[in-house]
């Protein structure tokens, strides 16, 4: 699947839930099935500023494809670099570069954080991108 | 005689943001030792000020600066009042705690010298430790903490062996914003002033539930802010002794704090004009008298019974909470609940309650080095005030059972 069709994919899911309590239920069970990053990446260096709660990711190459792992000591935030991550992760370096990242607003994620997290939000989005331009110039 | 008790309905009338709904809920706003909610009382006085007599203070003389000047000086006096302070000009105006603490230790700059030391508790907010590791660096001076006990008290003996005659200042909040303790100033003011050094206390988290007698206390320094007593932002006071009000240097240079001006040399105002140089927050300034007014009309003591019993209550349904932990147990404490569920971030548990409509603070509560000490990245911080109501802190228990819940 594109990350295209992975975004309109979660934008359906989103749509189907009334309220925000609901929402929240779902983001923590996405946070549950999160690609745990290994302990040993774990490190400072692969934490990501901005974010209130510790937001750990680590990206590494399979082929042509970049694979994301994280981790997070808060479940909600665990809930949304899962659907970031599902988005973005086993696509193409230049992909992930390309692909934009309105599906975030779509489903109304950024204006049901709290300023802290919503800025936790986009810092974790750049990191995604960065590691994508990291690679991107590793495979030329 | 009668004890007054507080008609809690006619009071939440008083508060016209009480009213509103939060995510489709009724508001319930636990977050007091952050920001306490205004008055319509007080919020009558502001617009009032910019209906009527919004003008210049200490400079015009025509009507509405005399007016706008007498209804500060009238807030100043009510605040000398309140704390029961010698002098009216022992009122310096600020724009809050964090200015008023940065007055002092800028002052300080010219009275340490290598070597000389700073004692600072372990329980204070980063606004309280910033400032002084600032002015160690500029001083060559030395920070030396107070450490504190599991139930987030200090530990009395340790700070008695750290006093000596190297000792110049010693600095402690009243009241802890992240815990609740309140410290026992009155013993360390007076062993601070046994070996010579001065006393800055921050008030800031007890002024809402405590009235400081500042003669009393005999404190060199004492810090205030509005807003956590149902006045506005960016608006407190710094109280100081004559006596060092005197030796401080002004902080800031502008209008209003000199006496003659030429390129050659200034020369200082009397005080408090000597801290307040520019236009100040005018209307602020009255509008913290009305607060006071407000919170006196309601009577300090009959406030502190209230949130005592409601921070008990709050305390023993909160525990009924399997897994639930309270950080800052003290013997003396006011109305802080700081908490964490087992296996729960703190941050998870906020978003949740915020969207049943509660306000709870969640994080460090700009106290790292308290959340170190115990070991935590954060806590879920209620604090309540007294327009809170036990149906407030059921829904509270509630929405963390629900939580947990979820989050489990």
């Amino acid at each position: 699947m594109t990350i295209k069709e992975i975004q309109e994919d979660i934008i359906d899911e989103f749509s189907m839930f009334d309220d925000w309590m609901q929402r929240y239920e779902y983001m923590i069970e996405l946070g549950k099935s999160l690609p745990l990053i290994e302990e040993q990446y774990k490190t400072d260096d692969n934490l990501i500023k901005g974010c209130q709660s510790k937001v750990w990711v680590h990206a590494e190459l399979d082929g042509d494809k970049l694979v994301f792992t994280a981790d997070s000591d808060a479940i909600i935030t665990k809930g949304i670099i899962a659907i970031l991550i599902r988005a973005f992760s086993n696509q193409k370096p230049q992909d992930i570069i390309d692909a934009d990242t309105e599906f975030i607003d779509e489903i109304g994620l950024k204006e049901h954080l709290s300023p802290t997290r919503a800025n936790g939000l986009v810092s974790m989005v750049k990191q995604l991108k960065l590691y994508a331009i990291a690679y991107q110039t590793q495979l030329k | 005689m009668v004890t007054k008790t507080l008609d809690i309905q006619k009071i939440r009338k008083d508060f016209p943001i009480l009213q509103r709904e939060v995510n489709g809920k009724p508001l319930v706003y636990l977050d007091n030792a952050a920001t306490s909610q205004t008055p319509q009382q007080v919020i009558d006085v502001i617009v009032d000020y910019y209906q009527r007599y919004n003008a210049n203070i200490h400079r015009g003389v025509h009507t509405l600066s005399q007016e706008a000047t007498d209804a500060y000086e009238a807030a100043r006096h009510k605040i000398q009042k309140h704390f029961n302070i010698a002098h009216s000009h022992e009122v310096i105006f600020t724009s809050g705690t964090t200015q008023s603490i940065n007055l002092v230790a800028t002052g300080f700059t010219s009275f340490l010298e290598e070597g000389d030391e700073i004692l600072v508790s372990a329980m204070e907010h980063h606004s309280n430790i910033v400032p002084w590791q600032m002015l160690c660096e500029r001083t060559g001076a030395i920070l030396r903490v107070i450490p504190m006990n599991l139930d987030g008290e200090l530990v009395m003996e340790a700070f008695h062996k750290l006093l000596s005659n190297k000792t110049k200042l010693v600095f402690c909040n009243h009241v802890s914003n992240a815990l609740g303790t309140i410290n026992p100033i009155k013993e360390i003011i007076d062993a601070a002033h046994k070996v010579g050094a001065a006393v800055l206390i921050d008030g800031a988290q007890a002024a809402a539930h405590i009235k400081a007698d500042l003669q009393a206390l005999d404190v060199d320094f004492y810090t205030v802010s509005a807003h956590k007593m149902c006045g506005p932002t960016g608006v407190g006071i710094l109280y100081g002794k004559e006596e060092w009000l005197k030796k401080l240097p002004p902080y800031q240079g502008g209008g209003e704090m000199i006496a003659e001006v030429t390129f050659e040399k200034t020369t200082y105002a009397d005080l408090p004009h000597k801290f307040e140089a520019g236009t100040p927050n005018i209307c602020g300034g009255i509008a913290f008298g009305a607060a006071l007014d407000y919170m006196n009309g309601i009577g300090l003591d009959v406030i502190a019974r209230y949130e005592d019993e409601l921070v008990q209550y709050a305390t023993e349904q909160l525990l009924t909470i399997k897994g639930l932990k309270i950080y800052g147990t003290a013997a003396h404490k006011t109305s802080v609940i700081s908490f964490n569920i087992e296996g729960i971030h703190p941050y998870d548990i906020g978003t949740i309650v915020d969207k049943l409509g509660i306000a709870v603070r969640t994080g460090h509560h700009c106290a790292q080095p308290i959340m170190d000490f115990y070991e935590i990245p954060g806590t879920v911080r209620a604090s309540f005030s007294f327009y809170n109501t036990k149906e407030e802190v059921d829904k509270l228990v509630e929405g963390v059972k629900r939580a947990k819940d979820m989050l489990l």
